[in-house]
């Protein structure tokens, strides 16, 4: 019964808590943004019927931590390239084989890869399950692929698989 | 301090140095787009701005506002998460056109489409 008039509960609570800490707790805004909420978390339906498996767990904590350390290394990184322009420097694609097939990973994949400065994600070829990434500071292949594939993609699957 | 005579001085120091500081590598993030050669490479550059400068001047509103006790750091939150979840999708949807551009103009320096070797997609 609840399942069908809140299909996603955990959207709707978000929607209905980001309305509140926007516009100031009241009885009425409360019920306002519950009825937003109910009402536009069902457009998801149309979306996508597919339920996603999700586990917050300590390989979340963990993998947010990861992405926050190695954020703030490729600031770092990438703002020194940009100052120094170091003439031996160079850029280039490279294509990764992921272990990854859930497309809730996936996608959490190609937002670390692209919020990290310095790196791009640029396609996934779901047929040959290979990733093109486009690198800023192309030194080693071999050290981007085992940084991907250690560090984000086991979390993932356990978060995701 | 005009705009925050209530802001007690060690906290207006830090406040100040985090925003300005966060507009510093918000500035260094554009000056890419000029210093670095082809688009992929320029698409970069702006990452420093939304992640820690955004980061910066949302810690130094964070510290401000918690101070002068007006509202919960909340707000700043929220910014920092739609922030870093819309971002990359921007970022993606220009490389995306970029790469298919290329590609179909033959230029150099692209890899090839990988989906062109199947022939028809799959149904």
């Amino acid at each position: 019964m609840i399942r069908r008039a809140i299909p996603f509960p955990l959207l709707t609570l978000a929607l209905l808590a980001m309305w509140i800490l926007l516009t100031g707790f009241s009885p009425g805004h409360m019920l306002f943004g519950a009825a937003i909420a109910a009402m536009v978390s069902r457009t998801m339906l149309s979306l996508r019927p597919e339920r996603p498996t999700l586990r917050l767990g300590r390989a979340a904590v963990r993998l947010a931590l990861i992405v926050f350390i190695d954020i703030i290394r490729s600031n770092i990184a990438v703002a020194k390239i940009i100052l120094l322009r170091p003439p031996e420097r160079t850029s280039g694609f490279i294509e990764l084989s992921t272990a990854l097939r859930s497309p809730d990973a996936l996608a959490m994949l190609s937002i670390i890869i692209t919020a990290t400065p310095g790196s791009l994600w640029v396609q996934h070829d779901a047929h040959r399950h290979v990733i093109l990434i486009h690198v800023l500071d192309l030194i080693d292949e071999q050290q981007w692929a085992r940084l991907i594939q250690e560090r984000y993609e086991k979390l993932l699957i356990e978060i995701f698989e | 301090m005009i705009q925050a005579p209530d802001l007690p001085t060690w906290a207006a120091i830090i406040v100040g140095l985090l925003v300005f500081g966060g507009a510093v590598i918000t500035l260094l993030g554009a000056a890419g787009l000029l210093r670095l050669h082809n688009f992929y490479e320029r698409v970069h550059a702006p990452t420093l701005g939304a992640t820690s400068g955004m980061a910066a001047i949302l810690a130094g509103s964070a510290l401000c506002f918690s101070v002068l006790q007006t509202r919960p750091v909340i707000h700043e939150i929220l910014i920092a998460l739609f922030v870093t979840l819309t971002t990359p999708v921007t970022l993606m949807l220009l490389a995306r056109a970029a790469i298919y551009r290329d590609r179909s103009e033959a230029n150099a320096g692209v890899p090839p489409d990988p989906e062109s070797g199947h022939g028809q997609p799959e149904r």
